[in-house]
């Protein structure tokens, strides 16, 4: 660990009681829904840690995660920070509590741009963003149904769309393909092959 | 009394000045835009969700065809987060051609983005001229990968193979005599460095040519000093990187504050605006051509100098060479694995990020030991950059709205992923 990202992790320890994990030298943070909104209200405005922008936040599942059962709950919400002042970055994951209803305060107010990645990861995952003022959907269609990014959607979908020269309009109907795999995912045990160094 | 509406303008998704498949709804007062929501997804492909059935390498030409007109920028930061996540180093010479072609790259897309911001505000000569340069560097492409946009060149480990001594020539055809395909072909006689070499020497004239055009051209200046101002303050809230960034007078560059590749080793200015408009937009961009231009000699420099494995010799992560592959058995096992099984990258989590022409681009692995990523997030530049559309379109007028989806250099294929 480099003596910069020590520093930062000391300080996010100090000033949030947390202490960030660091792995390949990123720090990661996890904090409970409950206290999301305030952590991040923290790091933006701590005149020590300061993370004036976020540069990312995505929805992940994690249901199938490592082929084994998730013992922690299903969504997350991951942000990825950086500090322009000091230089510096964190990642920030949050777990919904609730796997049916999946949602977390909205952080709109402390950053404005994640305006659009918290429709994204509505649209992707179905994590709703409590105090969001605008959750549309954002990148599928118009009247879309489901929520494409969880693992238990099928890839090839639930829907396909043609047009149909007899009602001489485009309807949908249910998809025709049956889903296809190439190459089988396979989670190898630690000591396959002789553990790489 | 008659009451007064707004009035409701669908502008695209089929629109040459949308810059792809934008669409976007317009309320206008008069000609004034009062509101505007962009709606995207028309060209949404779910990449990261098809990452997540293919092994790890197979995702790779994706990048290639997110943001279209900068193909290896997308790659770089693909194969830097993996190779975070399997810790393997990079060979120096590998470095230094991802620091050349990321060059490249940034000269390409800042052509692109400069010849449509032209052309969106009428000035079509610029268009011509910058689509004849960009044809050279896209032939460097072809020579490197045999591809003249999507290259999928860089590998996690290096590159797929050294640069090549020869470059594609012109061929006889009835409409040239033999003196033109002569003189076409002049510069194409040695490798893909003299090539370039030669570029680079012409190539700060061409860009004197454009601002000729453009700097100091009334009507240039008129469609955009004082569009589209962004404060450094807000640039920095909205989560603006890259050139949107620095035109707004924040001096914020990956290349030299978190520096990755070879970058820390060449030499080079970071350019920087004052009002945070369009027009300081467009003078980032052209001293970037320029200081891209340098890096890219200084590479070519190094290489000339420098030859050395362009890839690692970790064969869990690169393939053996062909002859090493049927002469021994254990790299043939090597072989087999990695282009049936893939390769298994190591548990974990990795963000890395690099400085994409458009700002930073980043790419988010969640790792579960498997032969497939478990969970791929592109971080798009565009993507954040046009969601400010709104907040910065607000009061311009429609023809300014224009000049400001222009100068926000976004591509849909990198938006809507």
């Amino acid at each position: 660990m480099t003596p910069r990202l020590q520093r930062l992790g000391e300080t996010v320890e100090k000033v949030l009681g947390l202490k960030p994990v660091e792995r390949i030298g990123e720090l990661t943070l996890e904090v409970g829904a409950a206290d999301y909104r305030s952590a991040a209200q923290t790091l933006r405005d701590h005149p020590e840690l300061r993370f004036d922008q976020l540069i990312d936040l995505c929805g992940v599942d994690y249901s199938t995660y490592g082929d084994r059962p998730w013992e922690k709950p299903r969504y997350a919400a991951v942000l990825h920070l950086m500090s322009i002042p000091y230089n510096w970055r964190l990642r920030l994951r949050t777990f919904c509590p609730d796997e049916a209803f999946p949602l977390l305060p909205s952080v709109i107010e402390l950053w404005p741009n994640v305006n659009w990645y918290e429709r994204e990861a509505f649209d992707l995952f179905g994590i709703v963003f409590e105090g969001h003022p605008d959750l549309r959907r954002i990148l599928t269609d118009y009247g879309f149904i489901g929520h494409p990014f969880r693992k238990d959607f099928p890839m090839s979908g639930h829907v396909e769309m043609r047009y149909d020269p007899e009602q001489k309009r485009v309807v949908y109907q249910p998809v025709t393909i049956e889903p296809r795999e190439i190459t089988p995912r396979v989670v190898r045990e630690d000591d396959y092959g002789g553990k790489r160094g | 009394m008659a009451e007064i509406r707004n009035y409701t303008v669908n502008f695209g998704p089929q629109h040459p000045a949308a810059h792809g498949v934008l669409r976007l709804v317009l309320e206008l007062d008069g000609e004034v835009v009062q509101r505007a929501d962009p709606h995207i997804g028309l060209l949404h492909r779910a990449t990261e969700k098809l990452a997540e059935q293919r092994i790890w390498i197979q995702s790779l030409p994706y990048m290639d065809r997110l943001d279209y007109i900068s193909m290896m920028c997308s790659e770089h930061a693909f194969v830097m987060s993996m190779e975070k996540l399997l810790g393997i180093e990079v060979p120096i010479r590998a470095k230094y051609i991802r620091v050349m072609f990321d060059e490249i790259t940034r000269v390409l897309n800042h052509l692109l983005g400069l010849a449509t911001l032209g052309l969106d505000l009428g000035a079509m000569t610029v268009f011509l001229y910058c689509f004849r340069e960009r044809e050279d560097l896209l032939d460097c492409y072809e020579a490197v990968s045999g591809a003249r946009m999507h290259a999928a060149y860089y590998r996690p480990g290096g590159v797929y193979r050294d640069l090549p001594d020869t470059m594609p020539q012109y061929q006889a055809q009835h409409t040239r005599t033999a003196r033109t395909l002569a003189k076409m072909n002049d510069n194409r006689q040695g490798s893909l460095l003299d090539f370039l070499d030669d570029f680079c020497a012409r190539f700060p004239k061409c860009v004197d040519d454009y601002e000729t055009l453009l700097t100091e051209n009334r009507i240039w200046k008129q469609r955009t000093v004082g569009v589209g101002v962004v404060s450094p303050e807000r640039a920095i809230a909205l989560g603006f990187t890259g050139p949107m960034l620095r035109g707004s007078g924040v001096e914020w560059d990956l290349r030299k504050k978190q520096p990755y590749a070879a970058y820390d080793q060449v030499d080079f200015d970071v350019a920087v605006g004052v009002n945070g408009d369009t027009y300081d937009r467009y003078l980032v961009r052209i001293e970037e051509m320029r200081q891209s231009n340098r890096i890219i000699r200084q590479c070519i420099d190094w290489l000339r100098k420098n030859p050395g494995p362009v890839i690692t010799g970790d064969h869990k992560v690169a393939p053996p060479s062909r002859v090493e592959m049927k002469a021994n058995m254990e790299e043939l096992i090597h072989h087999f694995k990695l282009f049936s099984e893939g390769m298994h990258v190591p548990e974990g989590e990795a963000y890395a990020a690099v400085e994409h022409p458009k700002g930073e681009f980043g790419v988010y692995f969640i790792s579960d030991g498997a032969n497939m990523p478990y969970r791929m997030k592109l971080r798009s530049p565009a993507f954040c950059h046009l969601s400010a559309m709104d907040e910065m379109s607000r009061g311009h007028m429609l023809a300014d709205a224009v000049a400001i989806i222009s100068t926000l250099d976004i591509v849909f294929g990198d938006i809507d992923r």
